[in-house]
């Protein structure tokens, strides 16, 4: 009776918003910040030229891809669905980019057109889940395997370059230049995560997009459209792909067809590193962001270690599988 | 003659409720036992006791002369005891045969012995008299034949004991007389039968004895030839109103709800009105349409024909969304399954309907004015939470139920449906949400209760309507209703007075 009582109350608290700073329930919440950090602690410690200005700000932008995609992952997996056409809808919308620039549409006009594509290239996985009823998962592999050959189709298996011109060097500066500093994709990620962040905590949207994810029957009961938040929640996730993929395409000055290939399977990572449930309803996007470190992070110091790419693997696996099995443990 | 199965003085609690108390049953070989009562009366928590899923708090249960204690299904399975659930355990996509004998099937060297198998199934069928090929694909069969099936598996564990509970609730007629054909055959056979139904005809077509629950207690056991259909009711529900339902007598407001020959999917030609400022009860038994009405109503279903006025307005009911921009809430019959957002704090469920009430036009929400709305909610139905940021799986059934109440009237419905508001929840909480309810009715909502507790229904309604089979089966004002005459339309028994 008395070791009941107890173990309700610990639940009370561990679940509680409200957690002592520094209390085991709050070390527990923030367990991946504290890995990330240990992380960076361990490797600086090793290895000298990790902790310096350029090797971070160079994690950072590598990691930002990533990181951008997983935003739109995130809100996904809260609605317990999946994207597995990211990778897809990057490669097609980088494309467009490309294109674009290389007919010297004006950059701004190129940008919009971009970002409009990956819209409704998500909204279509959004509508298949949601009128289709279809299970996320067939649904944007339906989607991934269609969008792959329509890029194939629209560049002819061939990289598009932007062109040697003044408009795509004013492209260009996207996804390689800087600003105060900082590499601007570092700052289109922090705005992305600010943006998203905003939209899941202070949105009526996105307290729709944890109810429908907790309990669709109850939420469609509450008098919510839900097929509407599964096209928002999947159309915003093919948008953060675009955005993605001008970063990318911008950095190399050229589209390549098979841009983008299994980066699905890193934004997923992201997301579950940083503690959000693959079962819906729960998750916080700066949990995400220090996935997507976590990640970058790993990578860059195996690099710096002399690590072999291969072993590289091995590691990233061995640290997701660790997430979610202590993740699993104190539940 | 000795009961081949006896459970006596079973005692189980859970932690809000005593389901059975000093509860008993016998079985006998050769004879079909009837166990009916009320829904909560404990007879589902019985037959988990007598297969083993719940162990009892006390009391004994005797199988061949023997005190035994059954570990789980399975084991209860193994030594001869079977149930045949209303939901069939059965795998659409294997055949009869592999159905039958799934995880035993006969085998060589690894490989199934097919040969062995269909000849095998072809002689459990031949018992039961019925003609099916073993190789049918069990999805192609009606659910008549799919539950022959089951008797086949359950006989094919060599059973003596095979418990029916509500068999015939989904077949037809046909079905059911074959279904009868069968359990004679099973009963001259030796087999001893418990037969769990609602139906109280069909027990008089195919009992010898009736067992009777009310409660969690055991009221009677008797031979089916000394009782009636009224005596088996009163029995059943013979329990006096207490005063613990606080009833107002308030000045009835204007015709607010009407329904008209509304059909959809499980209900069948229904009307009703409503006043502003009423309680309608809805009574009937599990199954006898009233979820499925509301759910029409609350436009979660689609309506195939009739239609909703509210205030003389026709409404145009596509999703529940429609209906509560009419006016229309819908509190759920279920809280886990649709009813809260487990994951969500209390805040956050119970402002969920009416969130864009404290949104800027952008969709930003004001989170203080969600605060001080949903902490005005929390203090008028006393909800004990640590706070509004508590995540409500934590909460006690009752406050959860509250806050899933307070879901509904924070959106200032004309209309307030509360499908069994107290399914699950402490007599404390209980009593204060019939107070709450009776507020209601003062600010002038109409209310909709829907009940399978029968004393809850006669204490709190004005009006009663009863369902059955999808269709409205009477009517009674609060002073003619009683415990029997609300059972007598449930279980379709037709009398001259009400039609």
């Amino acid at each position: 009776m008395s070791s009941n009582s107890v173990t309700t109350k610990s639940a009370t608290h561990n679940q509680s918003t409200e957690i002592k700073l520094f209390s085991k329930a709050w070390l527990f919440q923030e367990k991946s910040l504290i890995a990330l950090l240990l992380l960076i602690a361990v490797v600086s410690f090793i290895s000298p030229n990790f902790f310096s200005v350029d090797n971070m700000l160079n994690t950072l932008r590598q990691t930002s891809v990533n990181a951008i995609i997983a935003v739109g992952m995130t809100m996904v997996i809260i609605t317990a669905g999946i994207d597995l056409s990211v990778g897809a809808v990057l490669a097609l919308s980088g494309a467009f980019a490309a294109s674009l620039i290389a007919q010297e549409v004006n950059v701004v006009l190129a940008v919009i057109i971009t970002l409009f594509s990956g819209l409704v290239l998500g909204a279509m996985s959004g509508i298949i889940v949601a009128q289709g009823k279809v299970q996320p998962f067939i649904a944007t592999l339906v989607t991934m395997t269609a969008l792959r050959g329509v890029t194939m189709v629209f560049t002819d298996g061939r990289p598009i370059s932007t062109g040697y011109t003044e408009n795509a060097d004013m492209f260009s500066w996207l996804g390689t230049g800087y600003m105060l500093g900082v590499p601007v994709p570092i700052w289109i990620m922090l705005s992305i995560f600010a943006i998203g962040w905003y939209l899941l905590n202070h949105t009526r949207t996105g307290r729709h997009i944890y109810a429908l994810g907790g309990n669709e029957d109850a939420t469609r009961l509450s008098g919510i459209n839900v097929n509407r938040i599964k096209i928002i929640v999947y159309s915003l996730c093919g948008l953060t792909a675009a955005i993605a993929s001008i970063i990318i395409t911008a950095r190399l000055s050229s589209a390549q067809p098979t841009a983008g290939l299994g980066y699905e399977l890193d934004a997923i990572a992201a997301v579950v590193l940083g503690g959000t449930s693959l079962m819906g309803g729960r998750g916080r996007i700066m949990g995400t962001l220090i996935g997507a470190l976590i990640i970058g992070f790993l990578n860059n110091a195996l690099n710096l270690l002399d690590v072999s790419s291969y072993y590289q693997m091995l590691a990233k696996a061995s640290v997701i599988l660790l997430a979610v099995i202590v993740d699993n443990r104190n539940k | 003659m000795q009961p081949i199965l006896k459970l006596q003085h079973i005692d189980k609690s859970f932690p809000s409720v005593k389901a059975l108390d000093d509860a008993s049953l016998n079985v006998y070989s050769g004879k079909v036992m009837a166990l009916v009562g009320e829904n909560g009366a404990g007879k589902s928590t019985m037959m988990k006791v007598l297969t083993g899923i719940y162990q009892p708090d006390a009391g004994v249960i005797e199988y061949q002369g023997r005190a035994v204690a059954f570990r789980g299904p399975k084991d209860s399975q193994d030594q001869g005891i079977s149930i045949i659930h209303q939901e069939l355990n059965l795998i659409q996509e294997l055949s009869i045969a592999e159905n039958i004998f799934l995880g035993r099937e006969p085998t060589r060297y690894g490989k199934i012995q097919w040969q062995q198998l269909y000849a095998d199934v072809d002689k459990l069928l031949q018992r039961l008299n019925i003609k099916y090929n073993p190789r049918t694909r069990l999805g192609n069969l009606s659910i008549g034949e799919q539950q022959m099936v089951e008797i086949a598996k359950a006989l094919s564990f060599q059973s003596k004991v095979i418990i029916m509970d509500e068999p015939t609730d989904a077949l037809t007629d046909t079905e059911t007389d074959s279904l009868f054909r069968v359990i004679q055959q099973l009963r001259e056979q030796g087999h001893g039968i418990v037969y769990i139904s609602h139906r109280l005809k069909e027990i008089f077509r195919i009992c010898d004895d009736v067992t009777i629950f009310r409660d969690g207690k055991f009221i009677e056991q008797t031979a089916v030839a000394n009782l009636t259909e009224d005596l088996i009711i009163e029995k059943m529900v013979g329990r006096s109103l207490n005063d613990q339902f606080p009833k107002v007598n308030i000045e009835l407001g204007e015709e607010c709800l009407q329904v008209n020959n509304l059909s959809g999917n499980g209900v069948d030609d229904v009307s009703f009105s409503l006043r502003s400022g009423e309680i309608l009860g809805f009574s009937g038994l599990m199954g006898a349409g009233r979820t499925e009405l509301m759910k029409l109503i609350y436009g979660d279903q689609p309506i195939h024909s009739g239609e909703v006025l509210l205030s003389a307005q026709t409404l145009d009911l596509r999703s529940p969304k429609d209906a509560l921009t009419a006016g229309i809430a819908y509190v759920s019959e279920d809280r886990k399954a649709d009813g809260l957002v487990l994951s969500m704090t209390v805040k956050e469920n119970m402002s969920l309907s009416s969130l864009a009430e404290f949104c800027t036009p952008y969709g930003r929400i004001e989170h203080l004015q969600e605060k001080q709305a949903v902490q005005k909610f929390i203090d008028l139905f006393r909800i004990k939470t640590p706070g509004q940021n508590q995540i409500i799986q934590n909460l006690s059934g009752g406050n959860q139920q509250k806050v899933a109440i307070a879901k509904g009237v924070m959106k200032q419905p004309k209309v307030l449906i509360l499908d069994e508001p107290t399914r699950g929840v402490d007599v404390g909480a209980r009593q204060e949400i019939y107070q709450l309810i009776n507020q209601f009715r003062r600010d002038g909502m109409a209310i909709i209760l829907v009940s399978s507790d029968m004393p809850e229904i006669l204490g709190m309604s004005d009006r009663i309507v009863v369902m059955c089979t999808g269709k409205v089966s009477a009517e009674f004002s609060s002073e003619q209703a009683s415990q029997e005459l609300l059972m007598a339309a449930a279980v379709g028994k037709e009398t001259e007075e009400q039609t």
